[in-house]
């Protein structure tokens, strides 16, 4: 069986999701699927998006970063992201992400805060 | 040895090179030919951004092709860059379904999908990451993209 795109991780009431390592839109399918149920089963307040191993990204990227976005604060959660190389950074501040969504440098900075 | 030199000395002339690909329209060839690109552009001697840059912006071409062009179906993607000089020019080329307003299409966030999944960056993002994006699209008769890059300016 192929490798899984994306893995999540639950730490109480936040969900860590770990990025693949090019964030495209062929990676990308699953992704609303996979949330939507795990948000629909557990009690999230707090989505993480862990990019410490990805290396590529384009607006499929943006766009469902976004979404989670949008789906989160509609629910009065929220949405963080940690692991982010300069490319990433790069990415995100162009597809306007970096003033919407928190940066930490950890995994554990980005849960407590 | 000596035909070693001239054939050195041929190619040095040669100014101008070209790589042609048909691509399946298929999501698993977004990476492909952003990678066949980078690999073929890397004879510029790019920065690591600029062949990052470039890779984006081909992304982006061919996942509106998949997408948009051939709506998830079948169909052949298109691809020609070209190296001449310091110029790297990317075209991006689908038979699909066309854009009816292209002026629309390539306003920032617009997006005809309905699943929320979209952010509608993708020309923005081309043009963010490329000197020029040109689109020529009519309905019925497909879309050609075409992008161009001064390489180590």
């Amino acid at each position: 069986m192929a490798e899984p795109v994306f893995t999540y991780e639950a730490k109480g009431q936040v969900l860590v999701i770990h990025l693949p390592r090019e964030l495209d839109h062929h990676n990308c399918r699953n992704l609303r699927y996979e949330t939507d149920l795990l948000l629909a089963e557990n009690y999230i307040r707090k989505m993480v998006f862990d990019f410490s191993r990805t290396e590529f990204m384009d607006s499929s990227g943006i766009g469902i970063l976004l979404n989670r976005y949008k789906q989160m604060d509609r629910s009065g959660g929220e949405v963080a992201i940690y692991g982010a190389g300069p490319r990433i950074l790069r990415v995100l501040t162009i597809g306007g992400i970096g003033k919407l969504v928190p940066r930490y440098d950890s995994k554990e900075a980005a849960i407590a805060e | 040895m000596g035909m070693d030199m001239e054939m050195a000395a041929k190619e040095k002339k040669r100014e101008k090179e070209t790589l042609r690909m048909e691509l399946e329209s298929r999501s698993e060839n977004e990476e492909f030919a952003r990678v066949a690109v980078a690999m073929f552009m890397s004879r510029m001697d790019p920065t690591m951004e600029e062949m990052e840059d470039v890779k984006t912006a081909v992304s982006e071409a061919v996942t509106n092709g998949v997408i948009h062009g051939y709506a998830g179906g079948e169909g052949i993607i298109y691809i020609e860059v070209t190296i001449e000089g310091r110029e790297l020019a990317v075209v991006v080329k689908d038979t699909g379904a066309g854009i009816p307003d292209v002026k629309k299409a390539m306003e920032p966030m617009y997006t005809t999908d309905t699943t929320g999944e979209r952010s509608g960056m993708g020309f923005s993002f081309m043009e963010a990451f490329m000197d020029q994006v040109e689109v020529v699209s009519a309905p019925g008769e497909g879309t050609r993209v075409t992008m161009r890059k001064q390489i180590g300016r």
